[in-house]
Formats: structure tokens, C-alpha cells, sequence
């Protein structure tokens, strides 16, 4: 099922590199947007290009997804200042040093509390919302990360592999409203996230991915792998025994 | 870029345990003596890398990897730089970052050196390029010892390259746009390539482009760019009416022809010395289509070349000559390309480009070759003179059509060496310049335009005459050959241009630059500290 084209979308986390390629994919296709983020007034510059661009309407919108209380009033905060909306774009997230957050509770928990703990909630209050109106839809960013548990990044793998399952369950929830829920799995992209990190392989650009959610929106899928082959990469690492795994430095 | 090797690959950073690490890195919170110090100005200096901001333990677990700054530390060469807006202090110089900025801590900046090389490929100086997002950005670089923004790294020489460097390219952002007026105002980072995809179809144009589409804005307003209209609508700096600087001092400074005046005219060709452009506002050119209407007049000798291209100054708004220089007996023939803005049915700006040269590879000129080559698109053109209608892509941008282009001329890389000389003189200066350096170099590319009276800043380039752009294959000879040619430019009153230049000695600049020091003089009351620098700077002496 093709899900229905969204007149507004909603991008939380929207700082993010890869929120601002899709927000040009989306805003391309006449989708107006409302950015949210912590200092939305730094997206000033960013809501300008947009709307010159392309023509749309842009709202920024101040939200801080570790400000867990606040989300229950996300939706009609969002319907206040900008008007109504139809289509969620999650990309909170945040990839610390994994030798760190093992030596500090804060930063696991820090990381736990960004990759899952917020986008759960808010998602889930966001998800009530669209399943009352019947309509619209959702995409949020997780990881191949968190399709295997690895040494070196089980605790953010962790967050976005609960995250996963939680979308899977949000999916399944929200199909008989006719809400579509898609799941993007990125792999390695250039992003301040990324830099400098050691082991980077097929770097994928924040534009491929954005161009490839779009089309995977559209198209109505479930789980994007983005570049594709992480797919195939991914199926892979899954099918080794967890006997032979565990010996394995990956 | 890509091709070059690292020069300083960090190998062995895994070698050493974490413990070792932790001690030696206590070093950097402030015990360091003096002979360590002595130490690791010294390895900075040969690695070509500024020290970063001295951090504490905690901040450097936090921001990067252990296992690498136990090398880093090891070498007392800083792997990070941290750009967080709240630090807590937990006594002396140690620091813990709040949990309200671990998450922005993933922003923190891991960076390896890499070379980079200008449009020229040469030089090629070993450089820690960090991105920066937003406006602030631009201020926190300043106390990571950034010395200069750079950009697409389309000028020719040095004068985008630094150890240190704030790369703009993220800024690439539309601020403001009036489709009445034609008044545009963009960030920086912005290259004229968008620009155009952006203005052509709503029917404007940009008042001054290079003969390339690809550097940013920022790039352009550093080097005063010109075009092939200089005769008739002056530099870039005639069309620009606010700019917004980040100086060294970090202040946001915006800045126009009434308020602070001298910043204004000193970044026109300041080659981003007085402070980072953050924003460029300018009108740009009304036009009727995209077509340009060109007639392209084929000439016998540098002579005809230059009576064609001064006799019809007033006549057309894009004049430019493609010259013939390895012809031995009418050298500096060639062919005018005198241009127009066009009625038409189309608006549309230019498509992706497809092609893109393979490989580095070995230089692929040779003088025959090249002899043959300029034969045959001189004769390209049989009749005296042609009249065409073209887009305005293959008219201003004919190389861009060939990506990565400066491949051809494999790892040496090429020169570009432009000059201009006043009209009074100048044919003879240019004659004899050429006598003198066509022996010895391999001269592959030659362009002439006219410079008109237009404005300019303290180290503007254009002045009123003739300006020669040619290109050479980069061999000791040739630069040799080159730096000692050079007394020619100076001794008829000319200059070269900066954007361009790789291989001037200082005591030419001065010569050429009479401004120069009212130059300095305005550096020195934005940037007392003299942080901006650049390979070019010190090459120079504009400190």
C-alpha cells in the first residue's frame, strides 16, 4: 500500500545532517515542513533555503527529545504554530565513543536514554495522535547498527535494536489505521557523526540516503537498508552462529 | 585530492596501553615543561599542524577515540578539538562536560590531517580541515587555531591553504531572495554552480562569474573575482552590497560601503585575510533568456587580437580572447569571443555534467601536441567571422564541461599565471614577456581580456588594461623561469593575480600592490593578533 502524500511533515532532531537532506527531498516534493530541534533559532538560515527553494512553508519549533514530558503536547503544539500535519521524521540520535560509555554510566545512559528512551515516547505520543486521525504516516532513522550485537557498539546498537522492534510493534499497531510506519537503517554516512571515526567503509553521502528514504516513502516500504547492500551485509553478520560470533573482533 | 597519500599516517596508534595513555596525557592539562613544549613546537612544525586548544583529560576522553589519543598523546600531537559551549570546570584545567552537551559532544570534530593542493594541484601543504554548520561555527573555529576559511579550492595557487583551516562548504544556504529587484544574499559556502540553478530559471543572472562555476561565493568575494565583463560592470565588488564577517576577534561584523567601509573593501580581494565571509548579499543581472548571442572573430597576430578586443569595448558586454602563443611566426593569433545577453524562448539553467577525466595520470602535454591541438581549433573556425546563439554554460564555463580536469597535468600540476599591465605599453610588455618565457615552458592555455575602470579594494587586482591568463605545466624550469619574467610585469606597472598566483616572491608583491600597506593597516585594526593567515600570507608577507 502506497501511503497517502503528506501535505506537512514533522523532523525532530532536525540539526542532524541527514534531517536537513531529507527535509530538502521532502520539501522538493511541496511537503511543508515544521523543524524541530534543540536552538531551533540556529535552523533560521536552514528554514530560509528551504522556503526559497522550494516554496514551502517552514516552522521551526523548539524541542528537546530528552525533555520527556514535554512530548505529550508535541502534537498539538505542532498544530498551534504551524497548522496540521500528517508525517513524522524521526531523526534523533546521538553516537558517542563506545569505550567511553562502558567506562561511564552517564553516557550509556545518555545514549540509551536518546536513541531509545525519547524517540519511544514521543513516537508513542505522536502515534496516538495519527492513530486517532486515521491518516499519515511515520519515518524514523535507526541503525544497522542495531541488528547485531558487536564489542565495539552494542550499547548505542542496543538503542537503535530496542528501536527497531519498538517501530516493528508501532507498525504492526498503526496498519488497520492506515498509518504507514517506515524503518530507515542507515550505514556508515558522511556526517559529524562519522567523522574521524576508525573502520569507516562504503560511506554513503546524507543526500543518497535522504534520495533513498524518499523513494522508499513513496513506495510504501517497511525497513529501508540505505545503501542497499547493507542488506545484504547485514544478512550476513545475522546468519553467523552467536559460537563463532562472540569470537569475533566486529 | 583524494590521490595524494596521507603524509602523516597515524599507524601506531594502538601500540601503547591505555594507562600509558592517561599519564601522558595529563601532560597537556598544564604540567608541561618548558622542554616538552620546545619538543612539540618542534613536531608541530614539521608536521605542519597548529597545536589545538589545550584540553583536559576528561574533555579528550570524551571527544575521541582512546586508543587514538594515546599516539596523539604520545606524539604530543592533539587528535581533537572540542567545540563545546559548556565546559564545567572541576578545578585547575581539568573539565567535565555536562550531560546536557554529551550529545552534542558527537559533533565534536575527529580529524585527521590530510594535503590539500589549490586548483593547481601545487603546492600542497598538509592541512586539518574541520566543517563548520552554522554561523557560530565559524566564531568557535577561531579558538581551535583555524587560520582562514576555505572553500572549493578553485584558486589556482596557495591561497586557500592553510594548516588549519574551517572548510564553508556546509554553509550553503539561500537567506534572502527578492524576485522583483534581483537582490540575492547567500551564505558563504554557496558555489556559483547553485546559484545559477537557482537564479536562471526566475530570469537573473550573476552580475561577475569566473570562467568557472565552481567556487563559492566566499572564494569569490576573497579574490575579487572578475569576468569577461570587467570593461563594462567592474569586479565582483561593484555588485555586492553587504557582506557579513566573522573577524578574528569574533565578532560578527556586517559590514557595507557606509558602515565599517574599510572591512568592506579590504575582504574584495583580502584573500580571506581580514575575516571569515559569513554572508554575501548583491544584485544580480536581469535577463531575457538563456541564450547568449556570441560572434567569434578569428585574428592573424596579438596585434589584430588586441585591436579587435579594444575597438569593440563598448559594444558588447562579454569580450575574451583565446589566443594561439606556440604559433613561431604569428604568435598571440587567435580568436575573440565577443558575447551577449539574449532574447530567447528558453530559461533554463545548465544540466549536471557528465564527463569526468579518469584518472590521474601521467601529464599528457607535450609541445608538438600541444602545437597541433592549438592548430586545429584555431582552424575550427574557417570564416573571419561567425555569429552563434549558445547556451550560457559552454560560452562561460567551456572547461567545466570536462570534470577534474587539472588531471591532465598529472602530480606536478600546472600554473596558472596571471597578469595585467596598462594599456599604454602593454602590447610590447606582453610581447616581450611571452619571447622570453615560450623557450622554456610549455605554455598550454592563453587568455586575454580588458579591464576597465572599476572599483576596487586595497588588494584589488583589476586596473585599466590588458590581462593575460596562461597556463603551464609545473617543472622547476618553468617557475624559475616565471618568478624571473616576472620584473617584466612589474617594470610596465602591472600585477599578478593572487587567486592564481603560487610561485611570487615578496619583494614583487610589494612592488605591484602600492596599497598594500593601507591593506595591512586595516588587517591590523580587525585582526591585531594576526591569526588569519595562509600559505599564500606567508609566502607574501601580508602579515
Amino acid at each position: 500500500m502506497r501511503p497517502a502524500p503528506a501535505s506537512r511533515a514533522l523532523i525532530l532532531g532536525a540539526r542532524s545532517v541527514i534531517a536537513q537532506s531529507l527535509a530538502h527531498q521532502f520539501a522538493a516534493k511541496g511537503v511543508a515542513l515544521v523543524l524541530a530541534a534543540r536552538q531551533s533559532e540556529q535552523l533560521t538560515p536552514v528554514a530560509a533555503d528551504l522556503r526559497l527553494r522550494y516554496g514551502v512553508d517552514v516552522d521551526l519549533l523548539e524541542f528537546d527529545a530528552l525533555d520527556l514530558d514535554s512530548h505529550a503536547s508535541l502534537a498539538d503544539r505542532v498544530r498551534q504554530e504551524a497548522g496540521p500535519w500528517e508525517l513524522v521524521i524521526c531523526v534523533v540520535g546521538c553516537l558517542p565513543d563506545q569505550q567511553l560509555a562502558r567506562q561511564d554510566g552517564n553516557i550509556a545512559e545518555q545514549v540509551l536514554a536518546t536513541n531509545f528512551t525519547a524517540v519511544a515516547v514521543c513516537l508513542g505520543h505522536l502515534a496516538n495522535d495519527l492513530e486517532a486521525r486515521r491518516e499519515g504516516g511515520m519515518i524514523c532513522l535507526t541503525s544497522v547498527a542495531g541488528d547485531r550485537g558487536r564489542q565495539s557498539n552494542y550499547i548505542y546498537g542496543a538503542a537503535k535494536g530496542g528501536l527497531n522492534l519498538f517501530l516493528q510493534g508501532l507498525r504492526n499497531r498503526l496498519a488497520p489505521a492506515g498509518v504507514h510506519v517506515l524503518t530507515v537503517k542507515p550505514g556508515f554516512v558522511d556526517t559529524p557523526m562519522t567523522q574521524g571515526l576508525e573502520g569507516l567503509f562504503l560511506v554513503a553521502s546524507p543526500e543518497k540516503v535522504a534520495r533513498d528514504v524518499l523513494v522508499a516513502w513513496r513506495k510504501g516500504r517497511d525497513v529501508l537498508y540505505t545503501p542497499w547492500f547493507w542488506r545484504w551485509i547485514l544478512a550476513i553478520i545475522r546468519l553467523i552462529p552467536e559460537s563463532i560470533f562472540k569470537r569475533l573482533s566486529l | 585530492m583524494e590521490e595524494d597519500e596521507p603524509a602523516n599516517g597515524n599507524e601506531d596508534e594502538s601500540v601503547e596501553g591505555g594507562h600509558h595513555g592517561a599519564r601522558k596525557a595529563s601532560h597537556l592539562i598544564g604540567g608541561r615543561t618548558e622542554r616538552e613544549s620546545d619538543e612539540a613546537q618542534k613536531e608541530e612544525n614539521c608536521l605542519g599542524i597548529h597545536r589545538l586548544a589545550p584540553l583536559g583529560w576528561r574533555t579528550q576522553i570524551y571527544g575521541c577515540h582512546p586508543d587514538r589519543s594515546t599516539a596523539c598523546a604520545a606524539r604530543r600531537q592533539p587528535a581533537v578539538d572540542l567545540s563545546f559551549h559548556d565546559l564545567q570546570s572541576i578545578g585547575g584545567n581539568e573539565f567535565y562536560l555536562s550531560p546536557r552537551v554529551v550529545a552534542d559532544s558527537m559533533t565534536s570534530i575527529r580529524i585527521k590531517p590530510r594535503p590539500t593542493c589549490g586548483w593547481g594541484r601545487y603546492p600542497v601543504v598538509t592541512s586539518v580541515v574541520q566543517r563548520a554548520r552554522w554561523l557560530d561555527d565559524l566564531r568557535l573555529s577561531l579558538d581551535r587555531q583555524v587560520t582562514l576559511a576555505q572553500g572549493r579550492l578553485r584558486s589556482y595557487g596557495d591561497a586557500g591553504l592553510a594548516p588549519s583551516v574551517v572548510s564553508t562548504l556546509e554553509l550553503d544556504r539561500f537567506l534572502h531572495f527578492e524576485p522583483g529587484t534581483g537582490v540575492l544574499e547567500v551564505e558563504a559556502g554557496i558555489t556559483l554552480d547553485q546559484i545559477l540553478r537557482f537564479v536562471v530559471p526566475r530570469g537573473w543572472f550573476l552580475p561577475v562569474t569566473p570562467g568557472t562555476k565552481h567556487p563559492t561565493i566566499g572564494g569569490c568575494v576573497a579574490a575579487d573575482v572578475h569576468g569577461k565583463n570587467h570593461h563594462v560592470d567592474g569586479s565582483l565588488v561593484s555588485h555586492v552590497e553587504t557582506l557579513t564577517i566573522v573577524t578574528a576577534e569574533g565578532d560578527t561584523i556586517r559590514c557595507d560601503r557606509s558602515e565599517y567601509a574599510d572591512l568592506f573593501w579590504s575582504c574584495f580581494g583580502g584573500m580571506g585575510l581580514t575575516g571569515f565571509v559569513y554572508s554575501v548579499r548583491m544584485q544580480l543581472l536581469a535577463i531575457a533568456s538563456d541564450r547568449i548571442e556570441v560572434v567569434t572573430r578569428r585574428t592573424r597576430d596579438l596585434e589584430e587580437t588586441c585591436d579587435i578586443l579594444q575597438s569593440t569595448q563598448t559594444q558588447h558586454r562579454y569580450s575574451v580572447a583565446w589566443l594561439d602563443i606556440l604559433h613561431r611566426r604569428r604568435r598571440g593569433r587567435g580568436l575573440v569571443m565577443l558575447g551577449d545577453h539574449t532574447q530567447g524562448t528558453s530559461m533554463n539553467a545548465h544540466g549536471p555534467r557528465t564527463i569526468r577525466f579518469p584518472a590521474l595520470g601521467p601529464r599528457l602535454f607535450a609541445r608538438p601536441v600541444l602545437q597541433a591541438g592549438n592548430a586545429a581549433y584555431y582552424r575550427r573556425q574557417l570564416r573571419r567571422m561567425r555569429h552563434s546563439k549558445v547556451h550560457y554554460d559552454p560560452y562561460f564555463y567551456p572547461l567545466d564541461g570536462l570534470r577534474d580536469w587539472n588531471r591532465a597535468y598529472g602530480r606536478p600540476g600546472f600554473l596558472q599565471y596571471q597578469f595585467v599591465v596598462p594599456f599604454a605599453g602593454g602590447l610590447d610588455c606582453m610581447r616581450a614577456f611571452l619571447d622570453r618565457i615560450c623557450h622554456t615552458t610549455t605554455c598550454t592555455l592563453a587568455v586575454l581580456k580588458t579591464f576597465g575602470d572599476g572599483q576596487t579594494g586595497p588588494l584589488g587586482f583589476p586596473q585599466p588594461g590588458w590581462t593575460l591568463a596562461l597556463d603551464f605545466c609545473q617543472t622547476p624550469k618553468s617557475i624559475r623561469a616565471l618568478q624571473d619574467a616576472t620584473s617584466l610585469i612589474t617594470d610596465a606597472g602591472g600585477r599578478l593575480y593572487l587567486a592564481k598566483d603560487a610561485i611570487m616572491r615578496a619583494e614583487h608583491f610589494a612592488d605591484m600592490y602600492p596599497r598594500a600597506q593601507e591593506f595591512l593597516a586595516i588587517k591590523r585594526r580587525y585582526d591585531p593578533g594576526n591569526r588569519l593567515r595562509s600559505a599564500l600570507s606567508d609566502r607574501l608577507g601580508i602579515t
